[in-house]
Order: structure tokens, then C-alpha cells, then sequence
């Protein structure tokens, strides 16, 4: 079943065109992997999936309900015609930051009910249920969620951004650069939860700097360079048989760093 | 008999103290709206908003009351009965202190508030998008909470300058604390002990304010340091 249906993003910054047509596919399991070098606009493209960015021309399909777009009279990017439709769609696609973006005044349980209670109407009781399983399947443990995001370490945030995108029950999961803001011995645990979500049949779409991961848990690889879609397959044939030069270069780039 | 005057001066306290509570909510209602309207997308709103605050700040406390006590009812009036109304329209002193105190303290307390909404780190707000949070929910549950802890210094402050602003209200009559201690000095001739009487007690309702206001931003300390980065 089809997830995920975007086509042909445009989104230009000022006189810079920086995504030039891009679109994606996802059916329900899918793990999506979108590489490239920082500037290719891989996090733009995912992040005008959820329309935190406006794009300027495109569409966008999540389970098969199109958003509707209609062109802002200011500058011309679109932007979504009815709120609440907005609202359901983003519902479900849940996302995780690069930076964690956890609300700060909130304990780690509260980070993660907020948005079932207030937006899919779950009853608190139940979304405490919800948020414990989650918690608990990304590793935290119970003397953790009366805490504060401050008194975390940037994997234990991370992995509780994650419970809170889990606990929507969404239809796409959306990570922006999940490892790139954590010290180098933290990002194993992230990866270790995003691999168990990957292996239950999550539909992922991964922005991420992490070849492994993209490698050998994703089923299909994107790379972007400068705001096309450069070359796209499976990771066997991205890795192992890259056709465009700009590809290989970028992964020998990997290899030597 | 001096002891029935300083019982009429301290009486008047209840008087000053409703007036500041009266403004300090119409301060906090008017700020929070104009930072807002500053921190929008539509132009118009940010120019108005702008001006207000600017407009406000730069005039003189004594002259805006004045402004608003003597020359707005007349005003209204007069176009009133350009209009085919006959009405007169006054201000108590009550009212059109509370709502110049609460315009004037509107204006700082915008400029407080914005300050700090700015300090709200940007991915928080983005995330309350992204997860289909509506925009009243993004402000009451994300946006409010940390906002007021962040604005809590600044907050502080003009508390402090709009209590003791109140007293400006006793040359219009309204009898708080500042005009009956003005009456006791003259009728006894005992201007210092009336005075320091006044003195005495805003000084002591500043002193409570920063006590309790301490306490609450010592309470609200969880979570900064993470804002920090």
C-alpha cells in the first residue's frame, strides 16, 4: 500500500532554486534513505514533505489523501488551503530533528503525550500507556520520564524524540539528520532503535549522513546533488555500483573520512 | 490623633494595591498581544504594533495619565454630540488610571515579552508544527509556558516600576496611598513621617514582590540550561 506519494518539489530561496523537482514513493515498510552532501537539499526536500517548508510548486500524497496547495499571494510559494487538513496530514507523518527539539518545560512523559492527547484526541490514560510502551521500546527507562529534557544526554533525547514520533502511530516517519547532532559514542544507540523500526516494517524516510544505515537498512537510496535527484536505486546497486561520478566521489569522500 | 492619620494612609494601601493589579493585567493582556503582533507575518500588524510601543515608551508617564484623564473624555464627548449624542463622558480616577498604567506598561511589557519568545529556541515551535499542533495550542502549551519563565526578570521589573507608578494616580484624585499620606502631611505638618509612611509601604510591597517572584524563578529553572545552547 502507498504511503507516501510526492511529486516534483520545487523550492527556491530567494533567486537560488535548491530543489529543482524532486519526488519520492514510498509503500507502507519502506525505509528511504537520502544522502548527498550538505547544500544537495535533502533536508529542504523533507521537510517541505511536512510543509515546514513552503515549497513553490509540487504535490503531496500521504495515504492517499492529497494536500490541497493553493499559491500564497505574497511570494507565490504554496501553502496548504485548510489548516485542519494540515493538521490531520502532518498528524501522520511524524518527524525527528536533527537538533531533538523536545519542549524543554516538559517531562520526557509529557514531551511524548502532548501531541496524541491534544491532537489525536487520545485520552490521557491512554496516551501515558502508549508513551510508556514506546519509551520502553527505545530503551529509556522508567526513572527517566518525570525528567526534563535538559537533564538528558543527547542519545537519551534523541531516542525520546523518537518515542514521541512512535507514539502518533504514524502512517511515515520523517528523520532529518537524526545522528549528526550527537557525540560520536551516542549515535549507536539511536541507529540500534531506528534498525528495530526499520526491521518492523516502519515506513522511514531518512535524511542522513550515516552510510551504514543507509547501506544496510534502508531499501531504497536517493542521491541528491544540488537539488536533483542525481541517482536513486537499490542500496546494492547505489553502493556497490555507482553510476554517476558525482556519486562516486561522494562516496569515496565517506569512505576517507 | 497622628495614629488615626497613619491608620487612613495604610488603609488606602488596598486602593493602590487593586490598582496595580488591575493595570498589571491589562499590561500583561495588552504586552502579550502586541508581541505577538510584533513577531507576526502580516506587515500591518508588526507597523501598529511598533508604533504603539514606541509611541508609549517615548512620552512621559505624568503627561500620557493627564492626556487620558482630561483631554479623552472631552474628546469623546465632543464627538459625541458631533454626532447627535448628548452625553458627557468622564473617567474615574480608578479607571483612567488603570488604563493608562496598563497601556504604558502594555508597551514595556511587549518589549519584555518579545524578547523572550525570540529566545524560544526555534525547532520547539517547528516541532509543535510538525505534529499538528493548532496555533492556539502551540501558544498556550509551547509557547506561553516558556515565556513566561524567560520573560520572569523582565516581568520583575516593570512589576516593580508600575507599583510604585500608582502613586501618579493620587493627582488625579483617586485616594490611594500617596494622596491621604499628601493629605497627613499637610493637615499635621509632618511631611517626613507621612512621606516615609508612603515610602515605607511601596517599599515594602516591592520587597514581597521580589521575594515571591525570586522564589517562582527558582521554581521555573528547570529546562534553561538546555535553552542556553
Amino acid at each position: 500500500m502507498q504511503k507516501l506519494h510526492v511529486t516534483d518539489i520545487h523550492k527556491r530561496f530567494g533567486d537560488t532554486e535548491v530543489l529543482k523537482g524532486i519526488g519520492l514513493d514510498a509503500a507502507a515498510g519502506d525505509v528511504i534513505s537520502i544522502i548527498g552532501s550538505s547544500g544537495s537539499g535533502k533536508s529542504t526536500f523533507l521537510r517541505c514533505i511536512n510543509m515546514l517548508e513552503r515549497p513553490n510548486r509540487g504535490t503531496i500524497r500521504v495515504s492517499g489523501e492529497v494536500l490541497d496547495l493553493v499559491a500564497d499571494r505574497r511570494d507565490g510559494t504554496l501553502r496548504a488551503k485548510s489548516a485542519s487538513q494540515l493538521q490531520r496530514i502532518r498528524s501522520r507523518l511524524a518527524m525527528v530533528f536533527q537538533n531533538f527539539c523536545l519542549w524543554s518545560h516538559m517531562s520526557v512523559l509529557d514531551n511524548v503525550t502532548e501531541a496524541p492527547v491534544s491532537v489525536l484526541g487520545v485520552s490521557r490514560k491512554e496516551a501515558v500507556e502508549r508513551a510508556k510502551a514506546n519509551l520502553a521500546k527505545v530503551g529509556m527507562k522508567p526513572e527517566t520520564y518525570e525528567r526534563y529534557p535538559s537533564q538528558l544526554s543527547g542519545g537519551q533525547q534523541q531516542r525520546v524524540a523518537i518515542a514521541r514520533a512512535l507514539t502518533m502511530d504514524p502512517d511515515v516517519m520523517l528523520f532529518d539528520e537524526p545522528t549528526s547532532a550527537l557525540d560520536p559514542e551516542l549515535v549507536g544507540e539511536v541507529l540500534r532503535v531506528m534498525q528495530t523500526l526499520a526491521e518492523e516494517g516502519r515506513t522511514m524516510i531518512v535524511v542522513t549522513h550515516e552510510m551504514g544505515f543507509a547501506r544496510h537498512l534502508s531499501s531504497k537510496v536517493m542521491f541528491l546533488h544540488e537539488g536533483r535527484v542525481e541517482e536513486e536505486g537499490s542500496p546494492e546497486a547505489v553502493f556497490g555500483n555507482p553510476e554517476s561520478p558525482r556519486l562516486r566521489q561522494f562516496l569515496a569522500g565517506r569512505l576517507q573520512s | 490623633m497622628l495614629g488615626g492619620y497613619v491608620i487612613s494612609v495604610l488603609a488606602a494601601g488596598w486602593i493602590t494595591l487593586s490598582l496595580a493589579f488591575v493595570s498589571l493585567i491589562l499590561a500583561v493582556v495588552i504586552g502579550i498581544a502586541a508581541a505577538l503582533a510584533r513577531l507576526s507575518r502580516s506587515r500591518a500588524l508588526r507597523i501598529t504594533a511598533t508604533l504603539y510601543t514606541s509611541v508609549v515608551r517615548g512620552i512621559p508617564d505624568l503627561v500620557m495619565m493627564l492626556l487620558v484623564f482630561y483631554s479623552l473624555p472631552a474628546l469623546l464627548s465632543q464627538a459625541a454630540q458631533d454626532w447627535g449624542y448628548d452625553v458627557y463622558i468622564e473617567f474615574s480616577p480608578f479607571g483612567a488610571g488603570a488604563a493608562t498604567l496598563g497601556l504604558i506598561f502594555g508597551a514595556y511589557m511587549a518589549e519584555t515579552f518579545r524578547g523572550a519568545l525570540m529566545n524560544i529556541p526555534r525547532g520547539q515551535l517547528e516541532a509543535a508544527e510538525a505534529y499538528g499542533l493548532g496555533r492556539f495550542r502551540i501558544f498556550w502549551r509551547i509557547l506561553l509556558p516558556q515565556m513566561m519563565r524567560l520573560a520572569l526578570p523582565g516581568f520583575t521589573n516593570n512589576w516593580l516600576v508600575l507599583a510604585k507608578a500608582t502613586a501618579l494616580v493620587s493627582l488625579l484624585g483617586l485616594q490611594d496611598v500617596m494622596f491621604r499620606a499628601k493629605g497627613a502631611a499637610e493637615a499635621t505638618a509632618k511631611p517626613f513621617t507621612f512621606y516615609a509612611l508612603a515610602g515605607g509601604f511601596y517599599l515594602a510591597v516591592t520587597a514581597i514582590s521580589l521575594f515571591l517572584l525570586s522564589r517562582a524563578a527558582r521554581r521555573y529553572e528547570l529546562g534553561v540550561k538546555e535553552l542556553a545552547r
